[in-house]
């Protein structure tokens, strides 16, 4: 357990994922089996426990410390966990016994309940330190948040031998914790672990944006196209159970199992095949906002009532395995033709096909992907991002191999906003006010004012980001802890280009909308701050049917 | 108060009788300082009584014209001022930093200075003094902080280094007392290959080489950045997340403070290493030392008062906040802060 918690420390205040993933590798090369697999469990969300709540924590800690002493610590320290860790009554070191890891999990696994989860609980805070203690409380609170997703922990992991992410995420879903047989094949010592599974994850194939030099050297007759929709990438897989009865799964592109969000795709899968397809929230043959489709992501569960007003739908292009055959092999025009034929024999109602975009050259194509409607976009034109080009000839590769898939994505909007808050950045930009709050301007009760829109923190070169950091530093009007406000008038201040890929309607923010995969492009010289966007400009971006929300 | 020789006066802790000022915040006649830290030994004192390291360390700053008139106390030495007697005792904070014993027919007082518990190899080790009034610091008067051994933090920064080695390990440190007790500590874990310095730190740690303390290999950063990849670089708290930091490329940035013990303060101030290394002492500490003093009456000067208070009127000790302004900890977090926190 001591040698996790310190883990967990380290990552929690490491910024870079280099730096993450250093620390990864050095632990599952050093941590001893079945340690380092239970915490892998935990890293991935394989495993999680919620057995603390707030009430358990407090009760717990009445026991052991003066209310009042522990009342002026919760007010000084902020988090609750963090304080109830830190004011523990430990005994001396030399008698404290750290419970390890696998024993913490494995009585936790047993679900105890109330009186019986105290009592563990201050067993195991009376052994350990006060990372250890930080650490066991994260473990029991849910989701250990230091900024290590499942994908990063796989590509340590691989990174003990020769394996990739990609070859991890292909017998994942088939191993359960501990995971012994991973580390055995990520080490070399044994091979590929068998897996009785009958729905694996598939590591996708995954495009590459399409520059301008890449085009001059395409045939477009070696290439198909079709849209790139606004939802996300999901695997959705259904094959007969080796117990009898059949299995279903539904990945996310990072194989991530989100199945149990999804029972009204998932329990209608009556067939033997792997799917590749976008997943949307479609009403009555109508794709929606991508903010839609948002409000179904990251759910352990889902209500009937968000089944029936957000139903969800996959759009599929491409067919991986069609009854226990694999088609990866195949070159796309083979695929194609199957995927077609597959998703018409088995009329589901949630199921349809991404059509093909038929083009002569790649100038039309270039301007339906501005303008979806020139090419057959359809009534769905608002939910393309852009086109996607696929090589006729090419296998379906797990990864990003070259020259094979391109996307070609619609030019992203761009707006000038006038920069109002800075704070600094993290990991070497740490000394850089380089987090950047943008705001454009609207009617206010006195007059024109500024309103936030977003907040970015890339894209800029390091000499505009060495111009803003020194203006942020010489006109600051206020600080609120480490987040500068600076001047930002008419006539002064700073207007940043800001580019993004649309907006949703947002109540969290004050403008009322909020700004997706916004970044930087350059900074404005030429530009006065009264030279800025207007929020209606903005707000006429909207989807139409966010727009009356 | 008048069960003490000391009244609290607008300049600070001031003891008529004697006619002289403990640590006072504003030029005075006559001056007792503790220890060297800035908030507790300003310039422009008439005269001033201090153990000759803390006088060293003034005129290191100050430059040699910072008193009137100064004079060099041995520890354990009674003075009688005013009939006062006057004798100063290891506090165990920094170099020279002293606590001060106040004797009148028999009854004693004891200022603590700021203080600590754990060893440290750059200073004398804390003398308990037996006393009726201990007057008492409360920086981490709080049960939340504990300070692991030193030793261990060390060794976590060692560790860091051996994974990290193509990554400058940039130490955060105070310049007067947290620098050497780092790099002391650093020499007792065996790291033995130069050390380098942010120019704001050479001077002390020069003073205290020249005090007998064994630092081991020092050199100046000076004009050097990236060539200094995989070694440990010791600078000011501030420098950190400054500009300077920039010539080390992507350093990793490591913070030495109590505080460090709060996630919320090391994330704020951009620690990717946070070191829980403090020259105060912990909440431990200050309990096992008001208990060891024999006092029946306690004051707690500045810190995290409220809680200490507590603990001692629960003890049965008679104990009264004084509520002093202007002192902070030396990694200038000002107390005002310390008490709101960060939430």
């Amino acid at each position: 357990m001591l040698r996790f918690a310190a883990l967990l420390d380290r990552l929690s205040s490491e910024p870079g994922r280099n730096g993450k993933l250093a620390l990864l590798t050095d632990y599952f090369r050093t941590a001893p089996d079945p340690a380092r697999g239970y915490a892998l469990a935990m890293l991935t969300g394989s495993l999680r426990f919620r057995h603390a709540r707030p009430a358990v924590l407090r009760a717990l800690v009445a026991g052991r410390v003066d209310p009042v002493l522990f009342e002026l610590s919760h007010d000084f320290v902020g988090d609750l966990s963090e304080t109830v860790a830190l004011i523990w009554p430990a005994p001396e070191a030399a008698e404290r016994n750290a419970p390890p890891l696998p024993e913490v999990i494995r009585q936790l696994a047993d679900a105890p309940r109330g009186a019986a989860v105290a009592e563990l609980l201050a067993g195991w805070l009376d052994g350990l330190d006060e990372t250890g203690r930080w650490a066991l409380l994260k473990l029991v609170t849910g989701g250990l948040r230091v900024g290590v997703s499942a994908r990063l922990a796989k590509t340590a992991v691989a990174g003990l031998g020769e394996l990739s992410a990609d070859d991890i995420d292909e017998v994942w879903h088939g191993l359960s914790p501990p995971y012994e047989s991973l580390f055995a094949w990520a080490e070399g010592r044994a091979g590929r672990p068998v897996t009785d599974d009958p729905v694996p994850f598939r590591p996708p194939m995954l495009a590459h944006p399409l520059g301008e030099a890449d085009l001059s050297g395409l045939d477009p007759a070696d290439f198909a196209a079709e849209w790139k929709w606004d939802g996300i990438r999901v695997q959705a897989a259904a094959a007969p159970a080796p117990g009898g009865g059949s299995r279903q799964r539904l990945y996310s592109r990072g194989g991530e199992d989100i199945t149990a969000a999804f029972p009204d795709l998932v329990g209608s899968f009556d067939f033997e095949a792997v799917l590749d397809g976008e997943l949307l929230v479609v009403i009555e043959g109508e794709v929606c906002s991508f903010s839609m489709l948002q409000q179904r992501l990251n759910r352990k569960t889902v209500s009937a009532r968000l089944l029936e007003s957000h139903p969800a739908a996959i759009r599929a292009y491409d067919l991986l395995s069609l009854e226990g055959e694999d088609l990866r092999p195949l070159p796309f025009d083979r695929r194609r033709a199957l995927l077609e034929r597959f998703v018409h024999q088995i009329v589901h109602p949630r199921i349809d096909l991404s059509p093909l975009v038929p083009f002569d050259d790649f100038a039309a194509l270039e301007a339906a992907r501005g303008d979806p409607g020139l090419l057959h976009g359809g009534r769905d034109a608002a939910a393309i991002e852009g086109v996607m080009l696929k090589r006729r000839a090419a296998p379906y590769l797990p990864g990003r191999p070259k020259g094979e898939w391109y996307k070609w994505k619609r030019d992203p909007y761009r707006v000038d906003a006038v920069l109002m808050y800075a704070q600094r950045g993290r990991g070497q930009y740490s000394s850089f006010y380089s987090d950047y709050s943008f705001g454009v301007w609207r009617e206010g009760p006195e007059g024109a004012e500024l309103v936030p829109v977003g907040k970015a923190c890339f894209g800029l070169t390091d000499d505009a980001l060495a111009e803003i950091d020194r203006f942020v530093r010489a006109h600051t009007v206020n600080r609120f802890g480490p987040v500068r406000e600076v001047a930002h008038e008419a006539e002064t201040g700073l207007v940043l280009e800001v580019a993004f890929e649309g907006l949703n309607r947002s109540s969290r923010h004050k403008s009322g909308i909020a700004m997706r995969f916004p970044r930087l492009v350059c900074l404005r010289r030429d530009k006065q701050p009264h030279e800025a966007d207007r929020l209606e400009t903005l707000l006429a971006l909207l989807p139409a049917c966010d727009r009356s929300a | 108060m008048s069960e003490g020789h000391l009244q609290l006066a607008r300049a600070g802790l001031y003891c008529p009788a004697g006619g002289f000022h403990i640590d006072p915040l504003r030029p005075v006649e006559r001056a007792i300082i503790t220890h060297g830290h800035a908030d507790h030994a300003r310039a422009g004192h008439g005269a001033v009584l201090a153990s000759a390291e803390t006088l060293a360390i003034m005129a290191a700053r100050y430059g040699p014209e910072f008193a009137g008139r100064t004079e060099a106390l041995v520890p354990g030495k009674r003075l009688s001022i005013g009939g006062v007697g006057v004798s100063l005792h290891p506090a165990g904070h920094v170099l020279g930093s002293m606590q001060v014993r106040l004797d009148v027919a028999g009854r004693v007082t004891v200022v603590s200075g700021d203080y600590k518990r754990q060893p440290d190899p750059t200073c004398a080790p804390f003398e308990p003094v037996p006393c009726d009034v201990f007057i008492t610091e409360a920086t981490f008067g709080l049960p939340v902080f504990r300070h692991p051994p030193a030793r261990a933090e060390i060794g976590r920064l060692l560790a860091s280094l051996a994974l990290f080695s193509d990554r400058t390990h940039l130490v955060g440190a105070y310049a007067l007392g947290k620098a050497q007790r780092v790099i002391a500590e650093l020499r007792g874990a065996g790291y033995d290959r130069p050390i380098y310095l942010h120019g704001a730190l050479e001077a002390l740690c020069a003073l205290y080489a020249a005090h007998g303390v064994a630092l081991g290999p020092l050199e100046s950063v000076g004009e050097r950045g990236r060539e200094l990849a995989g070694e440990i670089v010791l600078c000011p708290p501030g420098q950190l997340a400054d500009r300077w930091a920039r010539r080390f490329g992507d350093p990793v940035r490591v913070a030495a403070s109590g505080w460090m013990r709060v996630r919320a303060w090391a994330r704020q101030r951009g620690a990717e290493l946070p070191l829980v290394i403090s020259d105060h002492a912990d909440w431990d500490g200050l309990c096992a030392t008001i208990t060891e003093t024999g006092a029946d009456t306690v004051w707690v000067t500045h810190g995290a008062e409220d809680a200490l208070v507590h603990w001692c009127g629960k003890q049965g000790l008679n104990a009264r906040p004084l509520n002093m302004i202007g002192y902070g900890d030396e990694d200038g977090i000002a107390r005002s802060d310390t008490l709101s926190g960060p939430r």
